[in-house]
């Protein structure tokens, strides 16, 4: 690295000059307990790495107020007095939003009077790709905020034999540079240093809107109370999208617009122009490239292969087939461990205590406790695979691969990510389906994604699968049922894309699809990234749908336990009197007494309710409860089952496979069938078992029509062909 | 507004999508002002040159190289076509 540092006039240059800071401003932040820092940046400029390498494991996953965009905040101690709070912001090309994604980034941006208006912008610039990322650089810099450059892939940079002027840049430009390989760790120190020095606005400008539109800028600028006439003319530009102005103030700026004739679409374009012809200026007194004659750059050969009409898709195809393997196979191993460690302190817990409560603590929480715990190996791995997809830069090539065909679907290049990430929780997928600018690609790849099969279903086709398949081992490594789950994964696919197909013909809209992206090169996974996204979706999986999995199975554990009035004491003592005469051991009586108990507790009021219209699926009041209850998670299906038959079962038995397969219909025989599992099986891939989606969708569509569509769908799909599948194989 | 990005360039003119791979050209306009936005912003400024560098398995999409900076954009054959190369 010592290389790449000698390569540029200056590592650590002196700060740039810059306006001293106003008596108020700097009060107003000597009140502040933390400085407050955006990070921003290009997609693939190295700005999670920076952000990861700023905060370590101080994260937080919030919410912006309006939005569901994911708010990942920090903080960071800049030196032993100065702490800061850094949030990383989505990455964009500019200030111009595309996406909703990037509507977060100017709602912050332009808000001054917002409690979360940011003290200074840290900007990621890729110094091997700086002439695309200085045009957000600048864009900002005339916002007029206090703005630090953090010069990143100064190896990348090197290797391409582009050397920087960093002391003639800083001058140019008029903010603080510091050049870093932030993945590697390099320049964070200075950084922090310079970030802790109370800096003033930029003092270059870099665009200045024509003279024929100041007139109109002007008024916005005095009725708005802005800081600049650049900010003004975004107000014209997105005074549509900006969600803290009122429907007045709407109105004042689209009044103005009209009256002077504001075209937004021509205006942008020649800003860009300008900025870039500004940019290329700039870079002509500071930047030379030494060309070397190069070998083809090593992503274009690996592309060769990996985008290849034959290796690149079975190389792909292999990817997704080790995913499903190493969630279903490999995580068992943990999973068991979990298993066994929570069933050892209930275990511990009754033999030395009793009571009511003590029931409510090992029958209620502790098992639904064990059921959020359960997931934790599956979703980490999972994660770890989409995290080193992404990290690699190989996710853009499947997108490359895959557009054409989802094209065909009314699916975009692009929904081949909330898809894939669908496989793991269509919560965080539906929201990552953002980055699809089109409104109609997104609306399908949202409908479509909860077809997937989440990692939520995995509990359920995993506890139905033993009934249906054989674990055989194939090829030695893998087994039988591992092919049986990749079946199931393919028929929600399948669906999903039919589907899609379907919508694209319902929909109809003018707004066109892009596809235009970044192409970036491969890279070395950095495992710190890779390890914190495990943490993160861990975390999030664990303190949201953990929450609702284990008020649920507590609030199951009454419903099983409690009846109306005191029906379950007068069942008790009739199955007692009829034990007597029938002269059963104490264990059958003990058994028939939990049955009847069960049988007339509110859960079994609620299933019986529902047993006539489930029952042509091959389904009983038992798995009508579970149906009801796994609305809230579909793992909370085998949690449900669990609580309800170990209420009623021999304590002994603790799997919940064992206590399905000892389950006896009317004649005394294994109630899980080959069909009925089966039908439940395919119910499980097709049914809307989630509240947590519905919730999601609502709030990324703005209202209840599509989760309400969704539902309806998935419902009516999922009976239909329960009904069929049980029906056939009966 | 400026010439670069008018409706009215004879549909002619050679684009971007008729490059072969390996064959660069230097860009003149953007046929289409809406997507010309999201282009101009990815780098795509009228005078750059351009290279054809790979096609998907399919055919679509392509990756276009930019400039000096061997900076890799990947678009569909139909925004290709909106780039105009100059004669």
């Amino acid at each position: 690295m010592a290389r790449a540092e000698s390569n540029f006039d200056s590592t650590v240059a002196p700060a740039a000059p810059s306006r001293p800071v106003g008596q108020d401003e700097a009060q107003l932040r000597s009140r502040k307990s933390l400085t407050r820092i955006a990070l921003i940046g290009n997609p693939n400029s190295g700005k999670s790495s920076l952000f990861n390498q700023l905060t370590g494991l101080n994260q937080k996953v919030g919410n912006f107020p309006g939005v569901t965009v994911d708010r990942k905040t920090g903080t960071s101690q800049l030196t032993p007095q100065h702490r800061a709070e850094i949030i990383d912001l989505p990455g964009t090309y500019s200030l111009y939003p595309k996406s909703l994604d990037e509507k977060v980034i100017t709602d912050l941006l332009y808000d001054k009077e917002s409690a979360q208006y940011p003290d200074f912008v840290v900007v990621t610039v890729d110094a091997s790709n700086l002439r695309r990322s200085l045009l957000l650089f600048t864009q900002l810099a005339d916002l007029g905020l206090p703005t630090v450059l953090a010069l990143n892939m100064t190896d990348v940079a090197e290797q391409h034999g582009v050397h920087i002027d960093i002391a003639q840049l800083q001058y140019e430009l008029g903010v603080p540079i510091i050049p870093m390989n932030a993945r590697k760790g390099i320049g964070i120190a200075a950084l922090k240093i310079v970030i802790a020095q109370q800096l003033g606005a930029p003092t270059v400008d870099f665009y200045s809107p024509a003279e024929e539109l100041l007139p109109m800028i002007r008024q916005i600028r005095y009725y708005f109370n802005l800081h600049n006439d650049y900010l003004a003319l975004h107000y014209a530009h997105q005074f549509r999208q900006i969600s803290f102005l009122s429907a007045d103030d709407r109105q004042y700026i689209q009044e103005l617009t009209q009256q002077y004739g504001f075209e937004p679409t021509p205006q942008q374009a020649q800003e860009t122009i300008a900025r870039y012809a500004r940019i290329n200026d700039i870079l002509l007194n500071t930047v030379s490239v030494t060309r070397t004659e190069r070998q083809e750059p090593y992503s274009n050969r690996l592309d060769r292969v990996l985008t290849h009409k034959v290796w690149g898709y079975l190389i792909f195809f292999g990817i997704l087939f080790l995913m499903f393997q190493a969630v279903f196979a490999w995580a068992s191993y943990p999973m068991d461990l979990i298993d066994q460690g929570v069933a050892w302190i209930n275990g511990l817990i009754q033999t030395n205590f009793s009571g009511p409560l003590i029931d409510l603590l090992t029958e209620g929480v502790l098992a639904g406790l064990g059921g959020v715990l359960i997931f934790i190996p599956q979703i980490a791995l999972l994660f770890a695979f989409i995290a080193v997809l992404e990290e690699t830069g190989y996710m853009a090539r499947v997108t490359f691969m895959m557009d054409r065909i989802m094209r065909k679907f009314g699916l975009n290049g692009k929904s081949i990510v909330p898809l894939i990430s669908g496989v793991a929780c269509a919560v965080p997928a539906i929201m990552s389906a953002r980055t699809i600018e089109n409104w109609k690609d997104r609306m399908i790849t949202i409908f479509v994604t909860p077809l997937m099969s989440c990692s939520a279903r995995i509990p359920v086709y995993t506890v139905l699968i033993a009934f249906v398949v054989p674990a055989e081992p194939v090829l030695g490594i893998f087994n039988l049922q591992g092919f049986a789950l990749m079946g199931l994964y393919l028929l929600g696919f399948v669906t999903a894309i039919v589907s899609a197909l379907l919508l694209k013909l319902i929909l109809k809209t003018k707004e066109r699809s892009y596809f235009i992206m970044e192409f970036p090169v491969y890279r070395w996974p950095r495992w710190k990234n890779v390890g914190l996204t495990i943490m993160e979706k861990v975390k999030a999986f664990v303190f949201q749908a953990g929450k609702v999995i284990v008020a649920i199975s507590v609030i199951l554990w009454v419903l099983a336990s409690y009846g109306p009035g005191n029906a379950l004491e007068q069942v008790e003592a009739k199955t007692r009197v009829a034990a007597v005469r029938q002269q059963l051991s104490p264990e059958e009586t003990n058994l028939r007494v939990a049955a009847g108990r069960l049988e007339n507790s509110y859960a079994g009021v609620f299933g019986r309710t529902l047993e006539p219209a489930i029952r042509p699926l091959g389904f009983d009041w038992k798995i009508g409860i579970a149906l009801i209850t796994s609305f809230a998670a579909r793992e909370v299906f085998v949690g449900t089952i669990s609580t309800i038959y170990s209420v009623g079962q021999d304590a002994d038995m603790r799997t919940v496979q064992q206590k399905l397969a000892a389950e006896k219909d009317e004649n005394g025989q294994p109630f899980f069938t080959p069909a009925r599992a089966f039908s439940l099986l395919v119910f499980y891939v097709f049914a809307m078992q989630c509240m947590s989606t519905l919730a999601v969708v609502y709030r990324e569509t703005k209202g209840w029509r599509w989760p309400l569509a969704q539902l309806l769908y998935m419902t009516a799909l999922a009976y239909g062909s329960s009904l069929l599948v049980y029906q056939v194989f009966k | 507004m400026a010439a670069s990005t008018t409706r009215t360039t004879p549909q002619t003119r050679r684009s971007v999508k008729d490059l072969r791979v390996g064959e660069s050209g230097t860009i003149c306009c953007l046929q289409d002002p809406e997507m010309a936005l999201k282009l101009l912003e990815m780098g795509c400024i009228p005078g750059t040159r351009i290279r054809m560098n790979s096609r998907a398995p399919l055919g679509c999409p392509v990756t276009l190289v930019l400039g000096d900076d061997d900076y890799t954009l990947s678009v569909r054959v139909s925004e290709a076509a909106t780039i105009l190369l100059k004669d």
